[in-house]
Order: structure tokens, then C-alpha cells, then sequence
């Protein structure tokens, strides 16, 4: 669904930090930011949380190593166990190398599968961007137009933007 | 963030954001060179070699290769191990040098990380072939089979092996794969028609949002933080194959990280190998500078140490073992009907990486390319050595036997170098060579320009700063 919104568009990452700085302190609402690389300081200027996906995966770490040991006591030690020179089925050091594979195999995909789900990155999608130019030398601020202050245009070419309203879907 | 300008630039000449673009995007929407043309034929001619080597063996079996009863691994193994090796380097670039916040990895690790990707499909098809029967090759996995529940021997360090460069080759093609997200939106914002919409389903719709960087970041943060391990753990698994057998010559515990060091070194050459031609043939002198050359030679020179000195740590170990196999395979390695192998191995490893320490040779791309090659033919035949020389004098005198390869081995070396050229090509005609926005982001710390600017207003005399570490970097 399209919505209009007033773009503030730099031409380098140092004032458009500033200005995500000085518009916040103002108090406006700020929808989201769009650059061509990560900018060091961003998301601590916009107020974002850390991001969660570190915590899945740990999640998914424990998934795949408590999956990866367990397959391999179950299958050599319960399922089907073979007297090999009267050796311990259950040689647990033996299975320490496929464990951490599969450790590290599931929390791989498994983090990465949750970061395109949540961010909505996946194949076929159109990219909800307000310019196409973001993607190699634009910075855009994107203000909701909808209850944003009368001054705001204004203050965003002060601050040295060039000031756009679109009517886009972000 | 403040960087000392005395620090030498990373990006040369005059650029901006929307330069760098054009001129790593460029490449690929423009026709391909003459060169690349002619790259490309020679290598989709020894992949044609490849296929009918294959097709060959496929047909015939494993018995058309040089092995014997007593030699029962030779050039599969041989370069089995040499392309895991020398897919090392890339995860190294990719993954340890963004922990260790390395700015200049940040022009290699792209090529560096598809070079990783394609190495190790080279690799897998060697015990892929050597199974015999490839078709049946999903038997090493455990799933529940028709021959009561006879599971996979998780005992056995080539089950290990299946697992640890499935995961390498997963992994790593995801965080490839993850870090060409935004490069891939780059091409397909400038893109029209059938390439918009290419490059638009192989971008998943991404915008450049904060919140996506952000996500970015702590995605690859952790995907780096993985893959460091995994790296570590590869190489260790692969030389466990020997380590844990009773073989004179491979039953030593040196041998993992003996291994990881010889991949890394390895793997450093044939970046540099690849790079020396990229940055030419496709005009990228600006972004892989000679600070690149240089550092990563000063990588070829310490890892060529710790091989150097596990090659003595060996020979040292191998006589005061006081085991008279273990001391007689070390001997027949240097006087044996191997020696030149021995030899070989011994000075393109051991005294060509030294060259190193002249930092006139260092940055010079006619030795840097040259030193690169040497250093490939000597790892290959350091696992020549220790595979053939280990095998071919049996413990029974009676079993002794010599061995050397076929035509088939040959054209399947020739043709596995075919493969990966093909793919590499592919790869730099389709995708970004250089993380385009990851180049951006150190622009105004490390770039020729800023960096004057930066000295100007601190009032620091470049010149004069330079000559006095003398290139230090």
C-alpha cells in the first residue's frame, strides 16, 4: 500500500547523521533511513534495538548440536550396535567432529533463513525503496507526511538535504 | 571514525560513491573484453577435457588411473587435499579479517570467497570419482536403508571429511551469497528489461534500509564468527585421513595444524595468482592496490614459515622418535626414487616464500605473480610427497611398488583447473569482483583523497610520514 512521504535526500553519510540526530531531537518520526553501505552510528542515531538474530542463533546452534550428537549416539550406541575389537559403541570423542559440523551447519542456515524471512528478502520480492539511486550514492530520510510538522521540509534543506514528497510503498 | 592519515591508502586516485559503482558494475553490463573471451575459451576447452576424462572413467571405472595395490591414493587424494587447500584462503580473508577489522579485505574477499566456493567443487569431485559409483555417492550419509539399520561409521575420519566440506561448501556459499544481497540490488537498480528482472529475483527485494544494514551486520558478524572454526576444522578433519592411520610418514600429531597453515598459504597464492591478472585485465588498479599485493604477501611469507618449520619439527621428530619405519620414510623421501618430488616441494615451500621479507619483492607484481605460482606447485607436491612417498614402500619389501599417473589422472588435473577457471570467469562477467558497498564504506577513512584531506587539516606531512616508516603498514 502507497503512502506519502517527504524524502530528505544527502549526498554523504556525515550530514545525513547529523540530521537524523538534529530531526529526532526535534521530535520527529522518522519512518526509516536508506543508504548504499552501512553507516557506522545509524541505527543508534534512529534509537533501533540491538538486533535479535544473534539469539537465534544460539537457538539454532543448540538445535544443531544437540541434534548432531544425539543422531550419533542413537544410531551407533541404540539402533544398530557393532562390536568393533570389544571398543565402546557409544565413542563419544569419535563424535565430536560431526557434531560441531552440524553445529555450525544448522546455526548457519537457520540464522540466515530468519534474517531474510525477517526482513522480508525473499526472491521475487519488489524492494519497498523510496529511490532507486540508494543503491549506489544516495542517503534518504523518509518522513511519514501524515501528521509531520509543517516545518519539516524546511528544516531538512537547512540541514542540506534535497526534499522530495513521494507517494511510495516503504 | 578517526584513522591516522599516515596509514596508506586502500582506494588510489580520484573517486566517489557513485564511481565506484560505475566502475565494478561497468564490467558487467558492458560486452566482455578480448581477454576474457580468450580466458574463457582456454578454460572451457580443459573443462571439455575434464568431461571427456569423466565420462571415460565413468564408463570404464576407476581401474583406467595409475593406482596399485600398494599406492591406492595418488593424484585424486593428491588433489583432493590441494583444492580444499586452496579454498582456505578465501574463508580466512572473508570471515577472519572482518573479525580482526582488516579494511582491506575488503576489495579481495569477494573474488577471494567465489575462488573458496569453486575450489572446493573441484575438490569434492575427487572422492566423489574415487567412490566408483558416484550415483550411489548418498550412501555415506545416514539414512535408514534396506540393509537392516547399518548406519554411516561415525568412527572413521573420512565420514568426518563428508561432513565437514559439505558444511564448508554450504557455508560459505551462503555467506557469499548473503554479502552479494545488496551488490546484486546495485546492478539491478541500473538495470532495464530481462537484466532488471534477473538481477531483481537474485536480490530478494533489497532496499538499503537501516534496519537491513543493521541486520546485515550482525548477520555477517556471525557468519564470520562461524566460518573461523569451521576453516580451522576442515583442514584439521582432512588431515586427520592420515594422522589417524598407522602409516609411517602420516601417523603424527603435527599434522592439523601443519595443514591449516599449508592451506592458508596455499590458498594466499592462488589469490594473489588471480588477482594479479583481475586487477589488470578488468582495470581495478584502484581498488586492489599494491598495499594489497603487499600485505597479502607478507600472509604467504608467515604461513610459508609455520610450513617451513613443521617440515623440520617432522624431520627432527621423525629421528628422535628413534622408530626405525618413521626415520627410513623421511629418508626415502629425500633420497628415495621420490627425491625430486621431495626436493621440489622443499624449495618452492620453503625458500621461495622467504623472498618475502624484501619489500622491494613484495611489491613488485612480475615476483609477487611469480612467487605465487611457485608456491602452488610446491603444495601440490607436499601432498604428493606425503601421500605417494608414505604409500609406495609397503612394510613387506615384496610389496613395493612405484606409481605413476595415467592419462586419465592428467586430463582430469588439467580439466578439475579447467572447471574452476570456467566458473571464475563466469563470475567475473555476472557478478560484482569487488564488494561494491563494502568498498564504499571504508571510502572516507582509506581512500587516496580523504586521506589527503584528512593530513591537510591535521597538518601532517604525508611525504615526510611515509618515509619514515618506510611503507609500514
Amino acid at each position: 500500500m502507497t503512502k506519502k512521504y517527504i524524502l530528505g535526500l544527502f549526498r554523504d553519510e556525515e550530514p545525513l547523521l547529523h540530521a537524523v540526530h538534529e530531526l529526532r531531537k526535534e521530535g520527529n518520526t522518522i519512518h526509516e533511513v536508506y543508504t548504499p553501505f552501512p553507516v557506522h552510528g545509524l541505527d543508534d542515531a534512529l534509537g533501533y534495538k540491538r538486533s535479535r538474530l544473534p539469539r537465534a542463533a544460539f537457538l539454532f546452534g543448540c538445535l544443531g548440536g544437540t541434534l548432531g550428537l544425539s543422531m550419533q549416539a542413537w544410531m551407533l550406541g541404540v539402533d544398530w550396535p557393532m562390536n568393533i575389537g570389544g571398543k565402546p559403541a557409544l565413542a563419544w570423542v569419535d563424535f565430536v567432529p560431526v557434531t560441531f559440523e552440524l553445529t555450525v551447519l544448522i546455526t548457519a542456515l537457520g540464522m540466515v533463513a530468519t534474517y531474510l524471512v525477517a526482513s522480508e528478502f525473499i526472491p521475487g520480492n519488489e524492494p519497498k525503496m523510496p529511490d532507486p539511486r540508494i543503491t549506489s550514492d544516495l542517503f534518504c530520510i523518509a518522513i511519514p507526511a501524515d501528521g509531520a510538522s509543517t516545518s519539516v521540509s524546511a528544516r531538512m534543506r537547512q540541514l542540506g538535504a534535497e526534499v522530495q514528497e513521494k507517494e511510495v510503498e516503504l | 571514525m578517526f584513522e591516522s592519515p599516515t596509514r596508506r591508502p586502500l582506494i588510489t586516485g580520484k573517486t566517489s560513491y557513485s564511481q565506484i559503482t560505475e566502475d565494478i558494475i561497468k564490467p558487467i553490463e558492458a560486452k566482455p573484453t578480448k581477454w576474457w573471451y580468450l580466458g574463457f575459451t582456454v578454460s572451457l576447452a580443459a573443462l571439455g577435457l575434464w568431461l571427456l576424462s569423466v565420462t571415460y572413467l565413468l564408463f570404464t571405472g576407476v581401474g583406467v588411473w595409475g593406482l596399485n595395490k600398494t599406492v591406492d591414493w595418488g593424484w585424486d587424494i593428491t588433489n583432493f587435499v590441494w583444492w580444499v587447500g586452496i579454498g582456505h584462503a578465501g574463508t580466512l580473508i572473508s570471515a577472519v579479517l572482518l573479525l580482526f577489522r582488516q579494511k582491506w579485505r575488503t576489495a579481495v574477499n569477494r573474488s577471494a570467497e567465489a575462488m573458496t566456493i569453486f575450489a572446493v567443487v573441484c575438490a569434492g569431485s575427487y572422492p566423489l570419482l574415487h567412490a566408483g559409483r558416484p550415483w550411489l555417492i548418498y550412501w555415506v550419509f545416514p539414512l535408514p536403508n534396506t540393509y537392516g539399520s547399518l548406519w554411516s561409521n561415525f568412527n572413521s575420519p573420512l565420514l568426518w571429511d563428508v561432513f565437514a566440506i559439505s558444511t564448508y561448501l554450504t557455508v560459505s556459499l551462503v555467506f557469499w551469497y548473503v554479502g552479494l544481497i545488496p551488490d546484486l540490488a546495485t546492478i539491478r537498480d541500473r538495470a532495464v528489461g530481462l537484466r532488471k528482472k534477473i538481477y531483481g529475483l537474485m536480490s530478494f527485494g533489497w532496499n538499503g534500509s537501516a534496519k537491513g544494514w543493521q541486520r546485515f551486520e550482525s548477520v555477517s558478524l556471525i557468519l564470520a564468527g562461524l566460518s573461523t572454526p569451521l576453516v580451522l576444522s576442515v583442514h584439521t578433519i582432512v588431515s586427520f585421513d592420515f594422522a589417524t592411520s598407522v602409516i609411517p610418514g602420516w601417523h603424527t600429531t603435527i599434522f592439523p595444524p601443519y595443514f591449516v597453515a599449508g592451506a592458508v598459504f596455499s590458498g594466499f597464492a592462488m589469490v594473489q595468482t588471480l588477482l594479479i591478472i583481475m586487477r589488470k585485465s578488468m582495470r581495478l588498479e584502484q581498488y586492489i592496490t599494491l598495499n594489497h599485493i603487499d600485505v597479502m604477501n607478507k600472509i604467504i611469507l608467515v604461513t610459508g614459515s609455520i610450513v617451513g618449520s613443521a617440515y623440520i619439527t617432522e624431520f627432527f621428530i621423525a629421528w628422535y622418535s628413534a622408530v626405525p619405519y618413521e626415520q627410513y620414510a623421511f629418508a626415502n623421501r629425500m633420497f628415495g626414487p621420490y627425491w625430486w618430488a621431495y626436493w621440489t616441494m622443499m624449495t618452492c615451500n620453503v625458500i621461495t616464500p622467504q623472498l618475502f621479507w624484501s619489500r622491494k619483492l613484495r611489491r613488485s607484481l612480475t615476483a609477487s605473480f611469480i612467487i605465487s605460482i611457485f608456491v602452488n606447485i610446491g603444495m601440490w607436491f607436499e601432498r604428493f610427497v606425503i601421500i605417494v612417498t608414505s604409500l609406495h614402500r609397503d612394510y613387506l619389501p615384496s610389496s613395493w611398488l612405484m606409481y605413476s599417473p595415467s592419462w586419465v589422472e592428467i586430463c582430469m588435473y588439467i580439466g578439475s583447473l579447467g572447471l574452476f577457471f570456467t566458473l571464475f570467469f563466469l563470475f567475473a562477467k555476472f557478478l560484482p569482483v569487488i564488494a561494491v558497498a563494502e568498498v564504499k564504506s571504508i571510502y572516507k577513512t582509506s581512500s587516496e583523497e580523504e586521506i589527503a584531506k584528512t593530513a591537510a587539516k591535521e597538518g601532517i606531512n604525508l611525504q615526510e610520514a611515509h618515509a619514515h616508516t618506510n611503507g609500514a603498514h
